[in-house]
């Protein structure tokens, strides 16, 4: 179990600062820590805009720390020859900058991380698609990792298989975007523009995207693709290829997803109680606003069940704010829920 | 010019949920074809059994007494204990080298021989050596990698390196069935409904555009990789394995295409004709995965 940052035992809350204003809003809503990236490809929101300049990452820090917060830094996508010194230097900097933990992905880069600095915590990022008890004990036993972040992809009953048998304690993702695919292992941002989450740190970069509008119709292309494709009265979501409408057998549907959020509000008791560690809430590239209401309600739902148990009513006011930042205003459980699948 | 080759070919491993009957028919002909080295094995989905491992392993002393250098494939995404106990029993066999198609393999391994495969996401010099470290014999390097980037992992490192030279692209893997789904059953109640396409179901844009595959829990691209153009090079910057992706039709005459290219500089058979769409070499440009960019 996560050390909660008042000192007592329980669920920690993980929030998203993709900047400064953000991260002020993770702390002031009940954060027990933020995660961050710097601003280059070494990180998987390598957003226009997003991130943290030095002056506000110092900033950033003070005002975590003052607070008692912890900060993570994400180090989670994967190098190349000819670019490997600004993930190695990513890590150099976390260091110096006295980081809580760092959120790995690649194993060249873990092995430099925990060859160079033995006493920096690393947390295994999802991007390296750890979902089972053997692939989390490789990366212990090499890089002395101190939790995993596993894959969008088990179900509650497969999560409570791997934090029970994982040699080290577990993180799942509570709310966000839905990842349908495997984290670390979807390339069909990169099939489409050449950039991956992966090498470039951004699924669907936003220089691909174009809108267009037509007499009848909203375009949404990704690359000249066409994603999707909406009337005057639908809501149009940014275009990913997993959330997008496509034919199969003279079929129009959202083939693989549809623009979705995950929602695991009402399941926190059951993830407490399978033994997950820590809840992470997705986000880097939203608002401070979402950040701020999402937190909020997750500190408030996880500090209710640390009392006792959560009440229906703030959870049905909770839900309806929750949807609201979700695509499409619409949740899911996602793979947790067997149905799901 | 013409030389004796350097470079090896591989047929990867049918991702497409064949019976018996059809597999054993391909690998029939597989054995007889210049081909050297052949990775069997189910590596999308748990649920297919139509092969269990001493099915493969039978077919595997079949092909080794053909002369052909087996590989084990292993399942891309291990989500229940069953998954994981199939796997280990995968990995505890000595007979044959295993393809680790995720890091649990290589853990459970424990420093016999492997090759690491592309879900591995194996990208740099460091990361190579690490598992070289470990057992690992041969990389298949992610598929994204540009002519570039696989040239600077040849220079960086001694290791030897496979690209997926021929094929649909694998560019994603889910929990979620995306073949059921379409049919509107849940994955549990799938029916099998993938082994109904041979070379999985195409999913095309509202254009019409032809633009991936879906095979059960995997998308594919729907175009092929073609880099038969570029054997030669590919052969001179020292890549000692080109991965050959089945499909269910012309594999011989691909296979047949291949070798002569790598044998024969200016023997460049057009093999287009013979996929299943069309064919796409972006990444090894540099560019978005599904652009053809001409020689």
């Amino acid at each position: 179990m996560a050390v909660y940052c008042h000192g007592v035992s329980f669920m920690e809350l993980v929030c998203p600062a993709g900047s400064l204003a953000s991260l002020k809003a993770a702390v002031d809503n009940g954060a027990d820590a933020v995660y961050l990236g710097f601003r280059d490809a070494s990180n998987a929101r390598h957003f226009p805009g997003l991130n943290f300049s030095d002056a506000d990452l110092s900033r950033g820090i003070d005002y975590a720390r003052a607070a008692q917060v912890k900060v993570y830094f994400a180090i989670n996508t994967y190098p190349q020859a000819d670019n490997w010194k600004v993930w190695t230097s990513a890590v150099d900097r976390a260091y110096a900058l006295q980081a809580d933990a760092v959120i790995i992905a690649d194993m060249g880069v873990l092995d430099y991380a925990s060859e160079r600095y033995p006493d920096l915590r690393l947390h295994l990022s999802v991007q390296a698609s750890a979902t089972n008890p053997q692939a989390i004990a490789f990366y212990t036993d090499r890089f002395s990792i101190k939790r995993v972040v596993l894959p969008r992809v088990l179900s509650f009953a497969q999560v409570a298989q791997v934090a029970e048998a994982s040699p080290v304690p577990v993180e799942v993702f509570g709310f966000g975007s839905l990842c349908v695919m495997v984290e670390g292992r979807c390339w069909l941002s990169s099939y489409v523009t050449g950039q991956s989450p992966n090498s470039y740190g951004a699924c669907s970069p936003a220089e691909f995207v174009e809108w267009k509008s037509t007499e009848t119709h909203t375009e949404a292309r990704l690359n000249n693709v066409l994603v999707d494709r909406y009337k005057a009265d639908e809501n149009a979501a940014y275009p990913t290829i997993c959330k997008g409408r496509f034919t199969v057998n003279d079929k129009l549907s959202y083939a693989l997803e549809q623009p979705v959020s995950l929602n695991t509000l009402s399941e926190i008791p059951k993830l407490i109680e399978i033994g997950v560690a820590a809840i992470k809430l997705e986000g880097r590239q939203r608002s401070p606003l979402y950040v701020a209401q999402v937190c909020q309600v997750f500190r408030q739902a996880i500090d209710a069940l640390r009392v006792g148990k959560l009440d229906p009513l703030s959870e049905k006011k909770h839900q309806a704010l929750l949807s609201s930042h979700s695509e499409g205003a619409q949740t899911t459980l996602g793979a947790y829920d067997r149905v799901w699948r | 010019m013409s030389r004796s080759p350097s470079v090896k070919l591989a047929i990867g491993p049918v991702t497409y949920f064949w019976t018996r009957a059809k597999l054993i028919d391909f690998y029939q002909q597989i054995a007889t074809s210049p081909a050297e080295i052949i990775y069997l094995g189910e590596t999308v989905c748990a649920k297919r059994r139509e092969m269990r491992l001493p099915d493969w392993l039978g077919l595997a002393k079949n092909l080794a007494a053909a002369g052909k250098d087996v590989v084990l494939s292993t399942l891309g995404l291990i989500e229940s204990r069953a998954d994981l106990r199939e796997l280990e029993r995968v990995c505890e066999q000595q007979d044959f080298c295993i393809e680790a198609n995720d890091v649990a393999a290589v853990q459970a391994r424990s420093g016999a021989d492997f090759i690491a495969g592309a879900g591995l996401n194996i990208y740099n010099p460091r990361s190579l050596s690490l598992l070289a470290g470990l057992g690992m014999q041969r990389c298949v390097l992610p598929y994204e990698l540009s002519a570039g980037a696989v040239q600077a992992l040849i220079e960086a490192s001694k290791i030897a390196i496979e690209i997926l030279a021929f094929g649909r692209i694998p560019l994603a893997h889910s929990a979620r069935c995306f073949s059921a789904r379409n049919r509107q059953r849940s994955k549990d109640d799938c029916g099998f409904c993938c082994a109904d396409f041979a070379d999985g179901e195409l999913l095309k844009t509202q254009e019409q555009e032809e633009f991936l595959v879906i095979n059960g829990t995997q998308v594919q691209s729907a175009l092929s990789i073609n880099l038969i153009s570029d054997v030669w090079t590919l052969q001179q910057m020292g890549v000692s394995v080109l991965r050959l992706n089945p499909q269910s039709e012309n594999m011989a005459q691909i296979i047949a295409a291949f070798d002569a290219a790598r044998t024969q500089s200016d023997d460049i058979r057009d093999i287009d004709e013979l996929l299943p769409v069309a064919a796409c070499n972006g990444y090894w440009q540099a560019s978005a995965g599904m652009k053809y960019i001409p020689k």
